[in-house]
Parts: C-alpha cells; structure tokens; sequence
C-alpha cells in the first residue's frame, strides 16, 4: 500500500501543507511497484531528501500500458465524445486550480522555482494549457475530399490509443500540461513518466484525476529512471505513439528504440544553442531585459535558453555594460524559493551543477573573458551566479554546446548577413530573438533563422496557441497550438466507392 | 562521361525506341560515379540484361547533396516563388506526356508490368500527381494565430532543404510522382534513390527535368544499392528530411541511421497484409472482381494489396469457387508484357521470386490448402501463377507475413465483431477493404480497422487528394493529398512582440 507524504510550509512566500501519494497511479489507484524500490527526491536549495517515492520497471508500465489500452478501447478514445473529454479536463482544470497553492509550493521546494513564479507561470500556465486544449477536444476534424462523382472519400484524425510520455525536470507541471492537454483533447490514453528528480507535481496531479471524473486507466503515471521505465515505454509493442521531451541525447535512445521494435511514431523536444541576436537599432533598454529573461529564466534551464547573445558592434560596450549589471542585480537576489525578493534559485541538481560548472571552467580554459558570475553561490545547495562569458569564439564548448545554465556568451558582429551566418551555426534549432527596431529587418532575420521559434523584440515568449518544435537537432514534431491535435492523431483516408462498377 | 542506352522495341503493344542516359544526375548535368561502378538491370521476363547502369557510392551522395544544397539557396527554396515552381512542375508533366510512350515502355521492361495496364493507368497517374502538386505549390499556407493585442504571431510552413528520398521498384514511376511531387512544390531540393532493380525510367524522368527548366541541383538521382547508397542518404548531416518506401525492415535501418546521426524527420510508407472483408450482403460479384484487382494487381507486388480474405461463412463456398475462376483465367493470361493478350506478368526479380515461392512452400507445409496455383509458370524468368490458399489459420506464416506476390490466403467469419478482431490481429497497418450493401455497416468496419486507408466496396485504389500511409508498422507519416505539404515542410512560429514592455 504506497504511502502518503505531506509536506509543512512555513515560509515568508507560503504557509500551509501539501500531501501527495508517493504510489505508483496505474488504472485510477494507487499502487506499489511489481519489485519495491525507491528514489529519493531531493531539495536542490539544500541538497537534502524531501521524500522517497516509489520507483518502477518496466513490469509496472506492462500493467500501466495494459490499464491504459483497456480504457481507451472501453471508455476513452472514441467511446467518449470529445464533449465529455473535454468537460472533464476543464474540471481537471479547476481542481488544479483549487489546488494552486500546494502545487506551486511543490513545484518551488522541488524545482528550487521562486514560489511567485512557480504559482503564476509554471501552475497558472499548466492550468491554462489543460483548459485550451480541453476547448479542442470536440474540435478534431478530418477532411471531405473530392476526387470524382463515384466516390466519397474523407479523412478521420483518430487517436492513436496508448501514448507514451516522458517529460524533464525543468518545468514539470508545464511540460506535463503541454502533453497531457493534447493527447487527453485527441481520446488517447496515457502512459507518463515524470522526471525521477521532480516528481512531486506530477504526484498531486494524479491525486485530482479520479476526483475531476476521468476513467480509471486514461492516465497512468510510472515514476522511475530514464534507462528502465522510459526504455520500456520506447520499446513497448502497444504503445503507438511517444512523445519525449529532454535531452537530445536521450531522444535518440528513444528513436532508435522505436526503430527497433513496433516503429512507433515519435515526438521529440530536445535541445537548443538558441541565438539572441540585437542589432544597432534595437531598443537597448528593452533587449538588455529580455536578454537578461532569455537567458536567466529558470535559472538557465530551459530548452530555449538564449545562450548565444550576438550583438551588433556598434552597441557592444553600452550592451554589456548594463546586461553586466542586470545579471548582478539578479545574482544579489539569488536565494531560497521561499523567500521574498528572490529572484534566481539554484540549477536542479547536483549532476546538473557539476555539468554547468564543467561547463565554465571550460570556457575559462578556452580564453573566453567571466565578465561576471563564473563560480557557485554559497555553500548549500546548488546554486551557481548568472555568468556572462565575453571574448568568445564560435569553436568553444561553451560556444556550440547546450550548457542549460544561466551562463551566456557574448559575441560581437557587424552585419546582418554575418549574424545570420553565425546564429544558424549550431546542430541545434529551437529558438532566436531577434531585436530590431527595423521591422523589415526583423522579419527577415526571422526568417532566415534555422529554428522552429522566432521572437520579435521579445525572448522565451512562447505561447500556447502556437506551435513549438525544433528545427535540425532539437526535435522533430510539433507541440502546442492547434498542430499538437495532428501530433496525437493518425490519419486514415477513408474511400467509399458509391458507383464504380468493374 | 556516362553512355546512353538504347532500347529498341518491337512488340504488338509498342513499336519504338526509348533511349536513356545511365550515368548519375548531378548538379543538372550527368556524371560517372567517383568510383566506376555499374549495376545489371535485369528484364524479369527472360532474366536477362537489358543494360548496366552507372551505381554510386556514398561519394557520390556528398556530391549531389552539396549541388542540392547549393539550388536550395540560390535558385530554389523560397528564392524562387511558389507560382514558378508550380509552372515547371507543369512544364515537368507536359513533357512525361509528351514521353509517355518511351516511359511505359521502359516500365513494362523494367518491371515486367503489363503495357497496356501501366499505359492505361499507371503512368498516367504518375503524370497526374506532378501536376496535382504543381497546383499546390504557390498555396502553401500557415496561420496567424490570435494570441494578445501586444503580439503578432504566426506559422511558417518553410521547406527543410535537402530531402533524401528513396524509392521501390513495385511501380516506379507512379512512387517517383508521390514523392518529387510535394518535395518539389513546397521548394525542396531532392537527392533520389531509385530502386537499383527498376532504374529506368527514373533515369528518363531525369532528363525531362533539364528540358523543364529546373535550375541545375534541384533535382538530383543517385543510383546504387541500399546498403551504399541508401545508407549514405540516411545518414547524411546535410539532409534534414528523409522519405522510404519499401520494406518494414529497411524501413527500420533507416530510422535507426537518422536516431544516430542527425535526428532527420523520416516519412516511411512499409508494408502491409491489408485485409479484404466481404459480408453476406456485399454485390458478390463485384466483390470477387476487386478482391482479384486486390490481390493480383502488379502480381501481388503492393504495399496494398489485400492478401488476407476474410468471407462470411454464407457466401463462402460462392466466392471460393467464383474467385477461384477468376483467378484461373488470370493465369491463363500470363504473358509477356508486350503481348495485347497478358494480364499477368513476372515477379521482379530472381530474389522476390525465390521469397514467394517459399511462402507458397512454407503456406502447403504449414497446412495450407493450395486452391490453384501454388507454382511456377513456365520454365524462363520469373513467373509465379496466380495463388488461393485456403484451410488457413490466422498464426499462419503466408497469414501473418507479407508475402508480396500474386498469393492470398482466403478465410471465413461468421460475424462483425470476429472479422473486424481477425481483420486488426496484425502488425500491419496499411489499408483494408469491406464489400457489403449496408452502409451503416460498411463504415463501422472501416472506422474500426487499424489501418492507415480503408476502401468500400472497391479495393486499394489510392487518390492523389487523399492521404496515404500507414498505422502500426506500415508507417509513419502521410503522402499525397494536402497532407502531404505537411509531410514535406517544417514548422517555424514567429512571434512579434509589437507592445508589451518590460
């Protein structure tokens, strides 16, 4: 019988208790894993456990798998009208929203998120993401075709059964929003495995979805490593459909495992270099801001991180002058999630934190210029300083390779043609910003940009309604926006011979 | 310099001389391989050669993906206007027109096709898919999409550069259309892998593209192997989608080769055991004549083709024995190609022979009943006469496995629900059709198989408007129709922050 946890909050930012089940959730109940095992879940402000939760095979996603293609040929799927799918999810919604409280508190103590930012963006946005796509769900629509008088030929977008999902640690709550609203929105039937690091949300989510009405089965969560139960949803023989975001590493493990068994159709987010890209005439004031947001966010940790800054050369010196200063402010203000004013928090882990700091000192052992930042925060914990790198060449590691830090280099360049060279000068294709005041401009860069994200005078603004996705080697498919209802949905082309005779 | 090759034919069905350039077309211009190679093309009707081809290497590959790269920036892509490519594409279809003759002819040879059938319908339709997607390519759309007054926001459908495409040697021409087809229109530049089996015509198709106006690199073929050629293209850096069709198994490789290097988006269209299902009330003989075209059309080479019968018991020994005729007379219509009076010609190569004439084995030794056929026909080349197993068990070899030849295995049912369970109980996917007169029914079954198209009361006849591929292991992605514009284009969203300030 899996146990509860709870959780006291006496803090300046939230008092109150948040309880989770720490269970496996297979079929709408909670249960022990085939072969007990644990992870611990740990406290990236101190380095502490907060809990263990329960760790499973892939002996729990054979059951969870078998739950959830039961369900979907049962009470899901297309036995349930998109009406029903998607007036559950708006009540999905709104117990998430009840509820808004522990789960930014959960979120903030196991993602190290300052707590104001946990509730209003990464809560408030997986509320909002559940609600657009619950407004989809009796939307799919196919296509009538025609092609002679003889024949009625149309389209059906049909779900694909039991998908499996496997979603990182750097915003929980959001990316299981982001997969879970469509597949949910389409009557596919879930599979998910949350990042083992960060659990805890995924954990209170489960808790709400019996009470929001949902069929037993329909959402099935399987906590445990990437090497055990992510590998077995990849190579599952039942499951139709993955949808993996993470590192790019791992998203190959998963496209070659699909290759080798049922060649499941695969969604991937993976990695990105993104460019920040501020010409002459940008507005200083703004780009330096959304620079700052572009590459601090999270503390560095988000697959569209701006960690190329190029900057035009003619306001190089007054550009880092002031982003210099921004990134002070935001190092002064690092601290527990819980307290007030602060602004930056620690990376996730401390295999995340040896990688960062390998990464700087790297660029230092390359020649590349700390202009501020390049060391820990303090002695607990995982915190490291926003670091700006200067006197940076495209050759570097800290250059080409995804540091998911708030660590940033700065590169200076001429002209248009030039930083368009430059930014499209990476295996990677998620992101760019791009500020001008010369509209013209702006949208030609835009579109020159090899990246599946462009932003316009503003950075990591990515919106529900559009799609998301990566050129080149951050991904293939897309999320977000009405193309995620084609991501969880398989085309059949349905031809009806109404008067030929042979 | 490359050698043309001559083929006089004098046959009742075509007098005339088709000519063809057997190097590789590179950069617009034909070239030998880097490393002098060639490859027999055999005439299955004798098993002998008609010509040897030039054959290229994983060099060869480098050479046409950088001429197709450097097309796709200068002089195609987006640089050249949707309206001008749609016009070539057009230009393109007017002169296979002009050629259809020459390109039959070559196809009939090639594959051992049956003139007046591929006269009739093949390459016409191979014809028809050019100028369907010459239609598409000045209407590539994306979405403005409605997020906040502060923001502009919008898609992008942009090409992805260089697409790899490899295609099968079961109808050549028609897969070469399915394929250049929406590459070319959504502004790709193309690098394609004939069949090494089937060549010829693609080679005559390359040097209508010159005579059309494609700027030179636009479209490019590399003949050669699998295993060289293929593999090159598979794992080419510099290529960022890749469409197959063929086998599940090279299918598989495939996949695996893009997981390992560079993560490119691959379209698969494999194999299949598409199920005809024919209830007591279907129009009988209607019925028996398409199942016929299901399975013996192309002598059973079709990812389509509906090799597993399923009757209901009522009509059963009606149809077996009806079908059966139908079948006989197929087989006293084996042929040449070129005579008016052939219905039925070789397999393609000793290799599929060989395949199918095992299945036939391992069908009779697994208890099979052979109703006719079950063996060679005469003494030269590769002729295998039309084959009905019957006595059959669903755990079967020549049930479960795709046998790709002039070979079904016919079984009954009593009910809706049991054919639609023995009609899903498969690893395939591709397509499926149903004969009865009650239309309530006929969709119900269709909207129930696990299958990428479904016919009624015809069988698989594809439309160029209609998308195409499979579920399960038959694929992954879609062809023709606009859906195919999907399958060729990649997504980028751009947001334009136009008010909100930090």
């Amino acid at each position: 019988m899996p146990s509860t946890f709870s959780y006291a909050f006496d803090t300046p930012a939230y008092k109150g208790t948040a309880t989770i089940n720490t269970g496996l959730f297979i079929g709408g109940q909670w249960v022990d894993p085939v072969e007990p095992a644990t992870i611990d879940v740990v406290n990236p402000s101190t380095g502490k456990a907060i809990t263990p939760i329960s760790a499973g095979s892939s002996k729990d996603v054979d059951i969870a798998v078998a739950a959830a293609k039961k369900a979907y040929k049962t009470a899901w799927g297309l036995k349930c009208p998109g009406v029903t799918r998607g007036k559950l999810m708006n009540k999905l919604a709104d117990l998430i929203e009840q509820n808004i409280d522990e789960f930014a508190a959960l979120e903030a103590l196991n993602g190290g998120k300052a707590y104001g930012v946990a509730k209003s963006v990464d809560i408030g946005g997986a509320i909002a993401v559940i609600r657009y796509y619950a407004g989809w769900a009796d939307k799919v629509q196919g296509k009538t075709i025609e092609t002679n008088e003889n024949k009625l030929a149309y389209t059906r977008h049909e779900p694909y059964g039991v998908v499996g999902q496997i979603i990182p640690w750097n915003f929980p709550m959001g990316m299981l929003s982001w997969k879970v609203g469509p597949a949910l929105a389409t009557g596919n039937t879930i599979v998910l495995k949350p990042s083992e690091i960060t659990p805890l949300t995924a954990l209170k989510f489960a808790g709400l979805i019996n009470e929001a009405g949902f069929p037993p089965g329909v959402v099935n969560i399987v906590n445990g490593y990437g090497h055990t139960v992510g590998q077995a949803i990849s190579e599952h023989p039942v499951i139709e459909k993955i949808a993996f975001t993470g590192s790019t590493l791992t998203g190959r493990k998963i496209l070659k495992a699909a290759a080798e068994t049922n060649l499941k159709v695969v969604t991937l987010e993976l990695g990105g270099k993104s460019p920040t890209i501020i010409f002459d005439d940008a507005d200083l004031e703004q780009a330096i801001k959304w620079s700052a947001h572009g590459i601090f966010f999270n503390m560095g940790q988000c697959c569209t991180a701006a960690s190329r800054i190029f900057i035009q050369e003619g306001i190089y010196d007054k550009f880092l002058e002031q982003f210099t200063a921004i990134a002070k402010g935001l190092g002064d203000s690092t601290g527990d999630p819980f307290e007030q004013g602060t602004k930056h928090g620690p990376q996730i882990s401390q295999t995340q934190f040896d990688r960062v700091m390998g990464y700087i000192e790297s660029g230092k052992a390359d020649g590349a210029k700390v202009a501020i930042g390049g060391e820990r925060y303090g002695e607990e914990g995982y915190f490291i300083k926003p670091t700006i790198f200067t006197d940076c060449t495209p050759n570097m590691k800290i250059v080409r390779e995804e540091i998911f830090g708030p660590v940033c280099a700065v590169i200076k360049f001429k002209t248009e043609e030039e930083v368009i060279e430059l930014a499209n000068d990476t295996v990677y294709g998620l992101a760019c910003n791009i500020f001008s005041e010369n509209s013209s401009r702006a949208i030609r860069v835009a579109h020159a940009l090899e990246a599946g994200s462009a932003f316009v005078n503003c950075a990591q603004a990515t919106e529900m309604f559009v799609p998301f996705g990566g050129f080149k080697q951050s991904g293939i498919g897309r999320e977000l926006g009405e193309y995620a209802i084609d991501t969880y949905t398989q085309v059949k082309g349905v031809h009806i011979n109404i008067g030929i005779k042979l | 310099m490359p050698s043309t090759f001559s083929y006089t034919f004098d046959t009742p069905a075509y007098k005339g001389t088709a000519t063809i350039n057997t190097g590789l077309f590179i950069g617009g211009e034909w070239v030998d391989p880097v490393e002098p190679a060639t490859i027999d093309v055999i005439n299955p009707v004798n098993g002998k050669v008609i010509t040897a081809i030039a054959a290229g290497s994983s060099k060869d590959v480098d050479i046409a993906v950088a001429a197709a790269h450097k097309a796709f920036k200068t002089s195609w892509g987006l640089k050249c206007p949707g309206a001008t490519r749609g016009r070539l594409l057009n230009k393109l279809a007017d002169l296979m027109e002009e050629n259809i003759d020459e390109l039959t002819a070559l196809e009939a040879l090639d594959v051992g096709k049956v003139f007046t059938l591929a006269r009739g319908t093949e390459i016409p339709a191979s014809i028809k898919c050019i100028r369907y997607f010459a239609g598409w390519a000045d209407k590539i759309q994306g979405k403005s999409i409605e997020t906040t007054e502060n923001k502009l926001a919008y898609t992008r459908h942009e090409p992805y550069g260089v697409v790899g495409q490899i295609i099968p040697w079961n109808v050549p021409m028609v897969m070469l259309s399915w394929k250049v087809g929406p590459a070319l229109a959504t502004g790709n530049t193309i690098l394609l892998k004939p069949s090494e089996i089937t060549p010829l015509s693609a080679l005559k198709f390359a040097d209508l593209v010159n005579q059309a106006g494609f700027p030179p690199g636009v479209f490019n073929i590399v003949n050669g192997y699998g295993h060289s050629v293929g593999q090159a293209i598979s794992e080419h850096p510099a290529i960022t989608k890749l469409s197959f069709t063929g086998s599940t198994f090279t299918g598989r490789k495939i996949l695996k080769a893009a997981a390992e290097t560079n993560l490119k988006v691959v379209t698969l269209e494999l194999g299949g055991k598409s199920p005809t299902i024919i209830f007591d009330d279907a129009d009988l003989e209607q019925a028996i004549k398409w199942a016929s075209h299901g399975i013996f059309f192309n002598m059973g080479q079709a990812c389509t083709a509906g090799s597993r019968i399923f009757v209901q018991e009522g009509i059963y020994d009606q149809f077996l024995a009806k079908f059966t005729a139908v079948a006989k007379a197929l087989g006293d219509a084996i042929g040449d190609p070129f005579s008016p009076t052939t219905r039925h010609g070789p397999q393609v190569s000793q290799a599929q022979f060989d395949r199918i004439m095992s299945y036939i084995e391992v069908g009779k030794a697994e208890g099979g009943k052979v109703v006719i056929g079950g063996e060679r026909h005469g003494e030269e080349g590769y002729f295998i006469k039309p084959t009905i197993f019957t006595n059959c068990t669903t755990d079967m070899k020549i049930v479960q496995e795709e046998i790709f030849g002039p070979v079904c295995a016919v079984m009954k049912f009593k009910t809706e629900e049991e054919a639609i369970e023995l009609g899903n109980d498969t690893i395939y996917g591709l397509g499926c059709n149903i004969f009865t007169e009650n239309t309530s029914r006929a969709i119900r079954v269709a909207h129930a198989m696990e299958t990428g198209s479904a016919w009624v009361n015809h069988a698989h006849i594809p439309e160029l408007s209609v998308p195409f591929g499979g579920y399960k292991q038959s694929g992954i992605g879609r062809e023709l129709g606009e859906y195919a514009l999907e399958t060729y284009t990649q997504v980028k969203g751009v947001h334009i922050n136009i008010g909100t300030r930090l």
